[in-house]
């Protein structure tokens, strides 16, 4: 059955891709269609993104046409509605599935370990294909297939004008397969494929419009910082590899408890063995998820199609780095330093992207932010020793933002492709659907008692009080704090776009709702996010936590911070509601009653206001110091290593001298005999003169 | 043998003097004159040292034919005395000096010569003594019966040489009349005479 | 003095040299290079008399002869190429035959 589940998304991939690439034979070769009339030249240096608010506003999404025509010369794909249905089929069939496994697994207990194929044995190193399932890997797969499965169903409606609706299907199934892959893992390596797998998914999915520069940009961008941070995880695998002698996780967790306290001789330094491996290991869990260092690639990465920001970059692949870091936890529980390194990494991140959140314009990075705070969240449970709590984050978490995001796909679909919150207003009355489950959304992220997200984001907050890290307590003051903004800018969003004045008459009119297909997973997902709290608390939290996850994830004898969450002081138990109630009054004063304060705030403090909506000027402090330098390098190498020396000295350098040393000799054929006479003249003088000196002898 | 000496500097000096003008004068006709004065020099030479045929012969088909026919092509080729002469003295230094060198060493080679011990016995065909034959005897008797063959090959590329020159500068004016022999003689009656039945009174009309 | 073998072989080198000298210095036409080549033979021809006299062996002398008769030969021949080439082209100036110009 697990095979079935990881398997049916890749077959639905291959289908769907052979469905695309027949489709790609038929037509005209060389046909693109015409690139929209995009008025700013994005640079297709990644990082060196136009900063400044226009950056938000004239992204009209891909057929940039103000009167709503597609361009002209891309009819659909052949193929397109067999590709979808069957992807979907698929899905929706390893869906059920793997809610069956999440009720085996969890609740019968029967754990799983198949073994498929052999993979690598060389020496010591003995990899294989198989699959581990436990209840952590069975909440992920009942996160990643649900939400996949309602992401497909809404791209079929979503994607519905789009020519390459097969790649994109394909595209999807594959990301999801890759994602089980991950998840399913049973050895370092093959977690490490389903890491890069989802990479290279992101890669296509947000370069989906490769006709856009700023999409072909925006994909390269989060694929090199993705790399950045899988360069950190290669290196916690091979020291994995070299201090235990195996990566499959069954060996390493045995092995672990004999690694503390070694120490790891490096360079002529001694570091901490364990820490060395956790904070390696946890700089591909900051890639990956967008922490805070390596997050430039989240906003960006929304230049691809909503569905995929609410697949890839809010359910599933962002949280792929706390699964790795919920899946390695017997390690992690062994190295403190490390665990208080994951705190604040995630504290920070969760109140840094919520300070961009807050006067970002375009809604899709609103939302970006959002995730990315969210997730500061999930590993500042992590980093806590709360990982059942962080668990749960990512379980709501991904019903929220998923319908977060497929809800103003649906927005920016009413709007006409417009997704400047700036233009929108009152489209409540246009599309009260939408607005209902944006609402619900929105509650469930700010933290509205009985919601969902109520329920993980408040364990979070308590984990992090009672924790006895060295960082916890900022982790606690951060996560309060950022539990206000969220409040605010959430409610800035819906204020904006559903009430107020509408700020473009002509897409207001055209607003309207979108087609069934679309609103059934939106409903879905609203459903999940009311009543995925409450029901699932005893298996997240408390004692009844350890009892559910089992083995899966590992806690130290010293960590009490389950049992502890249960007896924590009142105002750390309101503290978060406070701050939601705090967010939503403000967001009210600001854009409900008194709509002209917040350009004026803007305009006293426009120093701050810049600061925070040029993203805290990370991008071009980056494109300074990393990408200027990598490309003068690239440069150097190519024209004057590569042209200089190599060519030079090598290929072109032989030619040329050849040809130099010919053009001299040609000199010498002048075709003048007694040119000729002369030189054997010469040649006779010289034999005669070196015989009579050196005698003939014989 | 002190006239031997005065002939012998006398015969060389004015050939080697001769073989100078003939490179160095600006006329060809002056030139092929200075060849014809350094060939008799050399056979001069020859007579000294006693080859007497040789020298007559040297004369004979020397200067009475190859450069008597140097001088016809250079009478009949319309060359133009202007433009030559010029541009000699560019390499007149480095060939000077090459020749220079090569004279040099040739001068050294032959000055310091010394005829082994058994060459002498090695000697083909001993010159009889001068008492009882003559040059031109003492060759006839060796040129034909041992050096038969080479010398009916010295007659076969005579041969070769005259049938070459002919063949590289005949040509047939297109306006010269001439006689074909064969055709003449093989005229028949069929073509020159012509058979006419005349009538009494009448003549050929 | 004794005319020894040596006056006679020099008188050889010296006519040789000027022979070979003749050739390449010369920029006048190609009859000059034609009377250095006979130059050359005559040279070659006294170094075979001397030989032949002061060694008292006649084949010298009658290797001499087959020499100048090949002389004789190649002399013509030579002539009957430079009339032909001069028809051809006009000149028989050095300068102009550079046609193997590479």
């Amino acid at each position: 059955m697990y095979e079935a589940v990881v398997a049916l998304p890749l077959l639905g991939a291959i289908i769907a891709g052979v469905i695309a690439l027949l489709g790609a034979r038929n037509r005209l070769p060389g046909e693109d269609p015409p690139p929209p009339d995009d008025d700013h030249a994005a640079p297709l240096v990644p990082g060196a993104y136009p900063h400044g608010a226009p950056d938000a506003g004239t992204a009209h999404g891909a057929f940039a046409d103000s009167h709503g025509e597609e361009p002209a010369a891309a009819p659909p794909a052949a193929g397109s509605q067999m590709a979808e249905l069957i992807t979907t089929t698929l899905l929706v069939i390893a869906c059920v599935l793997s809610w069956y496994a999440f009720y085996d697994v969890g609740f019968l207990g029967h754990e799983a370990r198949v073994s498929l194929f052999p993979y690598i044995v060389s020496g010591d190193l003995h990899a294989d294909w198989a699959l581990r399932v436990d209840p952590l890997t069975a909440v992920m797969l009942v996160v990643v297939t649900t939400v996949s499965s309602l992401v497909h169903l809404y791209s079929i409606g979503y994607m519905a004008d789009d020519p390459y609706r097969p790649r994109f299907f394909s595209y999807l199934s594959f990301f999801t397969f890759a994602m089980l892959m991950l998840v399913t893992a049973d050895n370092l390596l093959q977690l490490f494929f389903g890491w890069e797998g989802v990479g290279l998914a992101s890669y296509l999915l947000i370069g989906f419009w490769f006709y856009k520069p700023e999409a072909n940009a925006a994909a390269i961008k989060a694929f090199i910082v993705n790399r950045v941070g899988d360069f950190g995880f290669s290196l916690g695998i091979f020291s994995v590899f070299v201090l235990t002698g195996a990566i499959d996780f069954d060996t390493v967790f045995a092995q672990a408890p004999g690694l503390v306290g070694k120490s790891f001789h490096f360079l002529s330094w001694d570091f901490d063995a364990l820490t060395v491996i956790c904070l390696l290991l946890f700089m591909g869990a900051m890639g990956k998820s967008a922490q805070f260092l390596l997050h430039t690639w989240l906003p960006d990465a929304m230049e691809g199609p909503t569905p995929v920001s609410a697949l890839i970059h809010a359910a599933t692949m962002v949280t792929a780095g706390v699964f790795m870091v919920a899946r390695l936890s017997p390690l992690f529980e062994l190295a403190p330093d490390a665990k208080a390194f994951v705190v604040f990494i995630g504290a920070t991140t969760a109140m840094f992207a919520a300070t961009i959140g807050l006067v970002q314009n375009d809604i899709k990075r609103i939302i970006a932010y959002s995730t990315c705070s969210q997730l500061g969240y999930m590993f500042v449970a992590m980093g806590a020793g709360a990982y059942s709590v962080g668990m749960f984050h990512l379980f709501t978490h991904a019903f929220f933002k998923a319908l977060l995001f497929l809800g103003s796909g649906s927005v920016i679909l009413a709007m006409h492709h417009e997704q400047d919150i700036r233009h929108m207003g009152g489209l409540w009355r246009k599309i009260p659907f939408t607005y209902a489950v944006m609402l619900i959304g929105t509650l469930a992220l700010t933290g509205f008692p009985f919601t969902a997200g109520y329920f993980s984001k408040d364990a979070i907050i308590e984990s992090a009080a009672v924790a006895k890290g060295a960082m916890s307590s900022y982790g606690f003051i951060m996560t309060v704090a950022a539990a206000a903004l969220t409040s605010f800018y959430s409610w800035r969003l819906i204020f904006k776009t559903f009430h107020g004045e509408p700020h473009d008459p002509h897409h207001y009119e055209a607003a309207h709702e979108s087609p069934m297909v679309m609103l059934v997973p939106l409903a879905i997902l609203a459903v999940g996010s009311l009543a995925a709290g409450w029901p699932a608390l005893g298996l997240f939290t408390g004692e009844s936590a350890i009892g559910f996850f089992r083995e899966s994830l590992k806690y130290a004898p010293g960590n009490t911070v389950l049992e502890d969450m249960e007896h924590i002081p009142l105002y750390v138990a309101l503290a978060p509601t406070v701050m939601m109630i705090a967010g939503f009054l403000v967001a009210y004063q600001f854009y409900i009653r008194r709509p002209d304060l917040p350009a004026a705030l803007a305009r006293d403090h426009s120093v701050l206001y810049r600061f925070l909506l040029n993203k805290w000027y990370f991008d071009e402090i980056y494109d300074f110091l990393f990408v200027r330098p990598a490309l003068w390098l690239g440069r150097l190498l190519w024209k004057g290593g590569d042209g200089f020396v190599i060519d030079g000295f090598g290929p072109d350098g032989v030619s040329s001298r050849v040809l130099d040393v010919t053009r001299s000799v040609i000199r010498l054929q002048t075709g003048y005999l007694y040119h000729y006479a002369f030189a054997m003249l010469i040649g006779v003088a010289a034999l005669i003169t070196w015989f009579m000196f050196s005698g003939v002898h014989g | 043998m002190i006239i031997t000496a005065i002939f012998f500097y006398l015969f060389a000096g004015i050939c080697v003097a001769s073989a100078v003008m003939v490179i160095a004068s600006r006329n060809p006709v002056h030139s092929v004159l200075f060849l014809i004065l350094a060939f008799v020099n050399a056979a001069g030479l020859f007579v000294l040292m006693g080859a007497e045929f040789l020298a007559m012969i040297l004369i004979v088909v020397y200067v009475g034919a190859v450069a008597v026919l140097f001088l016809f092509v250079v009478m009949m080729l319309d060359v133009d005395f202007a433009e030559l002469g010029r541009g000699v003295l560019n390499y007149l230094p480095i060939g000077g000096l090459v020749g220079a060198i090569l004279l040099a060493e040739l001068l050294v080679v032959v000055g310091g010569w010394a005829i082994g011990p058994n060459v002498m016995g090695a000697i083909t065909a001993p010159i009889p003594p001068a008492g009882d034959v003559n040059n031109t005897q003492a060759i006839g008797l060796v040129l034909y019966t041992r050096y038969v063959y080479f010398f009916e090959a010295a007659g076969i590329i005579l041969l070769v040489a005259m049938i070459g020159a002919i063949v590289l500068t005949l040509r047939h004016k297109p306006n010269v009349r001439r006689q074909n022999i064969a055709q003449q003689v093989a005229r028949g009656p069929a073509t020159a005479v012509e058979l006419v039945k005349v009538k009494s009174g009448q003549g050929l009309s | 003095m004794t005319i020894g073998i040596g006056h006679y072989l020099a008188v050889g080198a010296i006519l040789f040299t000027l022979g070979i000298v003749g050739i390449f210095l010369n920029r006048k036409n190609v009859i000059i290079i034609l009377m250095s080549i006979e130059l050359i033979l005559l040279s070659v021809n006294i170094n075979l008399v001397a030989f032949s006299t002061f060694l008292g062996d006649i084949v010298g002398q009658v290797y001499a002869l087959i020499v100048l008769t090949v002389a004789a030969a190649e002399a013509a021949i030579g002539l009957a190429i430079l009339v032909a080439y001069f028809r051809n082209r006009g000149s028989i100036s050095v300068e102009d035959i550079n046609l193997m110009k590479g």
